[in-house]
């Protein structure tokens, strides 16, 4: 049982220690969950919006390939976006197989269902007629819908923080598109998995906590935003 | 151009002061025809208070004026201009719009205020300079830095209202802005409109289901039932001359009595109802059917044994069947052979000791009648 205080006892000098690889492997976490979460708001807010407010044949079914699409396991993206990005598959030629490139796509598979459906959830908690208000007062169709996502703006910010929540979390897909490689596509859950499975808990432990934290400060951040605004 | 310049001729053959002109226009709402008006003119400057029950269809009306309802057929002219060949934002532009409830953004008075001017792109300058003139016209200047989330109804009616006036637009669209406001609120806002609508000359068209409103605000009444135009004229014509039973109805005339003209002369109309002969002043043919209609407030009751102090033709003898107080009023209704409903004040109604079964004298003046043919 030793090596359990024993581990904990390294992570934390890792952490503190500021090691290279560590930090390098949070870093890449970070930037290609942000990204998937930023290619995420510029596809799921416009599609949000338009599912939120449009009305047109086939919304309903489309609606139901969003919800759906919320809950993807990340596994069957990661499968999916491997046979896509293999070097004998229809987008092999791009060589983005084992590349941070193909993290971002598959992480943002599945987190832009997740702004999307969260952007509906948004837009369509405001009340319908504020749309004929805001017509009424002389805005045009794209002042209206920038004036709505403002009203909107709290549980929008809630819906980014879910997309991001969703992507930084999951080892499936990345595992599987990016390949766990050292200093190009190892991420924090990759190598937490790498790590246990070579019995080498110190380093999975630092890098657990550093996960959690990530995860923590989403989840403040979501909770500081859904609380103010809560109506006085 | 031809085609269009033609069209604006036969829907507006007598009135070159019409800002709005309505023409065969029909909305429907899936296959079920919601609204449907043959002709109706806005003149500048007007204010015209569209009155009917709720679902009649007013609503539609407004939001189909303002572009935000489509219409199924007919057509809108709006300074002698096809208004579905306008460009849709710049003739929404033109008009101001206000709902029932005032919607307000998540954001200071201020901001709310100011927010259409911002759609149109003005100066910051012009922008400050407007919105504090409306703000201060609108008596709320107190209040621009608060969250509009933070008003009362009224307060946030008013923000409702200024941000709609700052727009000076050419129609001003007011849907029922009042009519979730608690009664000394709604009488203040009222009067504050009214001298905004006299200072602004501003045409407006204002949607009400209340007659008191529509007394105070309109200078004309359009009155629509069940979706369709059915009277438009003064408030006094359309109160005290409606067009037909329903209207009437609508309008508070709640005795409505079948008879038959049996003597007509010189503006005099004598009419046959029941047993009984009542006078009226009009113009009708002997032996016309016609219906015999006559508002509340100008029935007086008598005690039965008294002479009625009064210089009303018809006086009725009767039963009082039901008493009913609504507020500083009571009505009574008396059994004469057919029901006539009296409005009366409270005091009088204790001064005379009335109650139910006891027999009193209706009065009412000749003038006091209406006659609808049949």
């Amino acid at each position: 049982m030793n090596f359990i205080w024993e581990g904990i006892q390294r992570a934390v000098y890792l952490l503190f220690s500021g090691d290279r690889e560590v930090w390098e492997i949070t870093v890449l976490s970070i930037k290609v969950s942000g990204a998937a979460t930023a290619v995420s708001l510029l596809l799921g807010l416009p599609a949000g919006t338009w599912l939120a407010l449009g009305q047109f044949p086939g919304r309903r079914f489309l609606l139901s390939l969003v919800n759906t699409g919320m809950a993807l396991p990340p596994v069957v993206v990661g499968l999916w976006v491997s046979i896509f990005l293999w070097r004998s598959g229809p987008l092999g030629d791009l060589h983005w197989i084992y590349t941070p490139t193909a993290i971002i796509i598959a992480q943002t598979i599945i987190a832009a269902p997740v702004v999307t459906g969260l952007t509906v959830a948004a837009l369509q908690q405001l009340d319908p007629r504020l749309r004929l208000q805001l017509l009424g007062l002389g805005a045009s169709r794209l002042q209206m819908i920038v004036m709505l996502w403002r009203e909107a703006r709290l549980p929008l910010l809630a819906a980014l923080m879910a997309g991001f929540g969703s992507v930084i979390s999951e080892v499936g897909a990345s595992m599987m598109v990016g390949g766990n490689i050292r200093h190009q596509t190892r991420v924090l859950t990759t190598a937490i998995v790498l790590e246990t499975g070579k019995g080498e808990f110190a380093p999975a432990i630092a890098l657990s906590v550093l996960l959690l934290l990530l995860a923590y400060l989403v989840n403040l951040a979501m909770t500081w935003i859904q609380q103010s605004g809560v109506r006085k | 151009m031809m085609g269009i310049n033609q069209e604006i001729r036969t829907a507006n053959p007598d009135n070159g002061k019409a800002i709005l002109e309505i023409d065969h226009l029909g909305i429907n709402f899936g296959n079920q025809k919601v609204l449907e008006i043959d002709h109706l003119s806005v003149k500048e400057g007007e204010s015209l208070a569209v009155i009917g029950p709720n679902g009649a269809g007013k609503s539609t009306l407004l939001l189909a004026l303002a572009r935000l309802v489509p219409y199924t057929q007919g057509q809108v002219i709006f300074r002698n201009q096809l208004v579905e060949k306008l460009d849709e934002l710049s003739y929404r532009r033109r008009i101001g719009l206000v709902l029932q409830e005032a919607l307000l953004l998540d954001a200071s008075v201020f901001e709310n205020v100011a927010a259409g001017l911002r759609f149109r792109g003005l100066n910051r300058l012009e922008i400050n300079r407007q919105t504090g003139e409306w703000l201060a016209r609108l008596g709320i200047s107190h209040l621009q830095n608060r969250s509009a989330r933070q008003l009362s109804g009224g307060e946030a009616q008013r923000v409702s209202l200024a941000r709609a006036f700052v727009l000076q637009p050419e129609i001003l669209l007011l849907d029922e802005p009042f009519s979730s406001l608690d009664t000394p609120t709604r009488l203040q806002l009222l009067a504050d409109l009214q001298q905004l609508l006299k200072a602004t000359s501003i045409t407006t068209i204002f949607v009400t289901h209340d007659l008191d409103e529509a007394l105070y605000l309109g200078n004309r009444v359009a009155v629509i039932l069940a979706g369709r135009l059915r009277q438009v004229g003064p408030p006094n014509v359309v109160f005290n001359a409606p067009t037909d039973l329903e209207v009437a109805t609508f309008v508070g005339v709640e005795t409505v009595i079948a008879g038959q003209v049996i003597s007509s002369q010189e503006g005099q109309v004598l009419v046959q109802a029941g047993n009984l002969r009542l006078e009226a002043v009009g113009d009708m043919a002997i032996g016309r059917e016609v219906l015999f209609c006559l508002r509340p407030e100008d029935v007086t009751l008598w005690p039965e044994d008294s002479s009625p102090q009064s210089s009303a033709r018809n006086r009725l003898k009767g039963r009082i069947q039901r008493v009913a107080p609504q507020g500083g009023l009571v009505r009574v209704a008396v059994d004469c052979g057919f029901l006539v409903t009296a409005l009366i004040t409270r005091a009088s109604y204790q001064e005379m000791a009335l109650a139910e079964g006891q027999s009193v004298i209706a009065a009412f003046k000749a003038t006091a009648v209406h006659l609808i043919p049949r």
